[in-house]
């Protein structure tokens, strides 16, 4: 490969107290790729996203795994070099957007907030070019809406000034966890499209943690899918789709929701639910509650590829080849 | 800076039904800091000229062409203008020590709430110790060891009050950090200090401030206590406090001398904690 990744994660552990969340992740994102990581609460999807940008804290704290990016090996724990890229080369946008702006500070600093820690710009530099950012996203008048506080805007528009705020220091790698999540249909649309446009006019690598298929079919190159803090399966987005390889992908897919289906059919759904980090089962996590569950099951699958032909699709079960005819 | 702003707004903002407002306090305030400020324009002669031939004059009365309003002490000094000067000394040493102390306290405290660890350990442990001794005790003892005076007396009330800004900002920065808004900075790739003074401060200083007036009163009632023991500002410097001390010898021939002094404390003290209660009903969802 000519060309280095934009980020390499190999093995990346998290543990919280003497539990072990995220275990042996290993993904990585190419330039101008837009990666989706998708999983149920409590799959560790968010975890990783934050140790990536260096912000585990209290009793989380990365147990082990390397990163790389854009071929310069990170130690993501060295805080002094994670505050440097942050804001610069990374940048992150939350859920929880009206929680996730400061109260007491008008929105247009916190969207010039990136390039006036970095000395990138003077502050009325920045300040224009925060209200610049503010009319990419979307916020109409952004001359006054810049001088308000987060209390005087909607979720929606809470949720376009934290896009801004990320967007203005033109990263290599935006990382974005559940983005959509508390916003309206349209508003959704919107900013999708907005990443897209981001990917297309600066190659921006784009990271986007969701649990909605929707979003993940609408934005994303390639697709990884957590369970239990693994990754379970991994590939394109159209190869996913069309033959999901691992029976907790080829389930999570059923759940949604047809619109050319028969009415009044009972919504589909996985049995049980995710097991405590505790109780999670040795081998496999998925096979307490997996339909293909046998002896083997026990012994953890390796991720591997699902085909001969189709290399880049990896999926860790050991019944990959029974997955087809599933539910 | 825009933080601070509006986090003075949210502090003032004035609610119907109030009672007696605020603003009665914060005018006596603001009368004794003019008066401190212009003492020596305002106060009609020197505050330390003595006369010895009009000791211990009533109030209202004239001697050797000096006219006594508030009557004269034991070496014949205008009372009035001993009062005047006085306000200097307590509202000053009241002022520097909070801030100081302010300063030391919300600083350490933030810094033990945010990094934790063995700071967080050293600091709120010795939090707990100075907590745990008498705070006049303590303030008695660091002045005899490092001797009385305007300055010392600053020094030792921040040095003894520091911890109680201190407990405050820990617990109130340990509840902010965790905030996704100051996530949110750290990835944009804010600092600690900026982090801290810019993010977290602004969204603390409400409580802080009404420990601040609160504290405010019980500075000058020390400043005057420690002139009171002889242990605070030295003659012959105008102190209420030391003011007090005097008259309390001659309180049954001449009243006047211990009256006026502690009526000026007695307001002042008063006015500084309604405005700190007033600020923490404010401040406080549940008590409006």
């Amino acid at each position: 490969m000519a060309e280095p990744q934009t980020l390499e994660i190999r093995d990346l552990s998290i543990g919280v107290g003497a539990h072990s969340v995220v275990d042996g992740v290993d993904f990585s994102i190419g330039r101008g790729e837009i990666v989706a990581l998708v999983g149920e609460s409590g799959s560790g999807k968010s975890l990783t996203a934050l140790a990536i940008m260096g912000l585990l804290s209290g009793s989380v704290h990365q147990t082990g795994g390397t990163a790389t990016f854009e071929g310069k090996a990170l130690n993501l724990g060295d805080e002094a070099a994670m505050q440097k890229l942050r804001g610069t080369s990374l940048s992150m946008i939350f859920q929880e957007p009206v929680a996730s702006l400061n109260p007491l500070l008008s929105v247009g600093a916190q969207v010039a907030e990136s390039l006036v820690v970095h000395g990138r710009a003077s502050a009325t530099d920045a300040w224009d070019r925060a209200v610049e950012t503010l009319r990419d996203v979307g916020i109409p008048a952004p001359e006054q809406r810049a001088r308000q506080l987060p209390s005087s805007l909607s979720g929606g528009m809470c949720q376009r000034v934290m896009i801004a705020s990320a967007l203005i220091a033109a990263p290599r790698l935006l990382i974005a966890d559940e983005p959509t999540t508390a916003l309206d249909v349209t508003i959704q649309a919107q900013i999708l499209h907005l990443m897209r446009r981001l990917r297309d006019e600066t190659d921006t690598s784009v990271l986007i943690i969701t649990h909605d298929m929707g979003v993940v079919a609408s934005v994303a190159d390639r697709v990884c899918v957590m369970y239990g803090g693994r990754i379970v399966e991994q590939a394109e987005v159209h190869a996913l789709f069309a033959a999901p390889r691992h029976p907790y992908t080829k389930l999570l897919l059923s759940t949604i929701p047809r619109m050319d289906g028969p009415r009044k059919t009972e919504l589909f759904s996985i049995s049980g639910v995710v097991p405590d980090v505790s109780a999670w089962p040795e081998g496999c996590r998925f096979r307490t509650r997996c339909p293909l569950a046998s002896n083997i099951c026990a012994t953890r699958p390796p991720l591997i590829p699902v085909s001969d032909a189709a290399r880049d699709h990896v999926a860790a079960c050991w019944h990959s080849d029974q997955v087809e005819g599933l539910a | 800076m825009t933080a601070y702003a509006a986090a003075w707004r949210r502090m003032f903002r004035s609610q119907p039904g109030d009672g007696v407002p605020v603003g009665v306090f914060l005018a006596i305030l603001a009368i004794m800091v003019i008066v401190a400020i212009f003492a020596p324009l305002i106060a009609p002669y020197d505050p330390n000229t003595q006369n010895l031939l009009g000791r211990l004059k009533p109030p209202g009365t004239e001697a050797r062409g000096v006219y006594y309003l508030l009557g004269s002490d034991e070496l014949g000094r205008d009372l009035l203008s001993r009062v005047i000067h006085g306000a200097r000394v307590s509202l000053a040493v009241a002022f520097l020590s909070v801030i100081l102390s302010g300063c030391v306290g919300i600083t350490l405290g933030m810094l033990a709430g945010y990094r934790g660890g063995w700071v967080e350990i050293v600091v709120m442990r010795l939090v707990d110790i100075f907590l745990s001794i008498p705070a006049i005790l303590l303030a008695i003892i660091m002045v005899v060891v490092l001797g009385p005076g305007f300055l010392n007396v600053v020094l030792v009330l921040a040095l003894t009050r520091w911890p109680r800004y201190a407990r405050i900002a820990y617990g109130q920065t340990l509840a902010v950090s965790s905030q996704p808004y100051v996530r949110l900075a750290r990835a944009m790739g804010a600092g600690p200090i900026r982090v801290l003074f810019l993010h977290i401060l602004p969204n603390i200083i409400a409580p802080l401030a009404v420990v601040a007036t609160l504290e405010f009163g019980l500075m000058v009632l020390f400043e005057a206590g420690l002139s009171f023991l002889g242990l605070g500002v030295q003659p012959p410097m105008a102190s209420w406090g030391a003011m007090l001390s005097v008259g309390r010898n001659y309180v049954s021939s001449a009243w006047w001398i211990a009256t006026f002094p502690g009526l000026c404390l007695f307001l002042l003290v008063l006015s500084v904690n309604l405005i700190g209660d007033r600020l923490s009903a404010y401040l406080n969802p549940k008590s409006r």
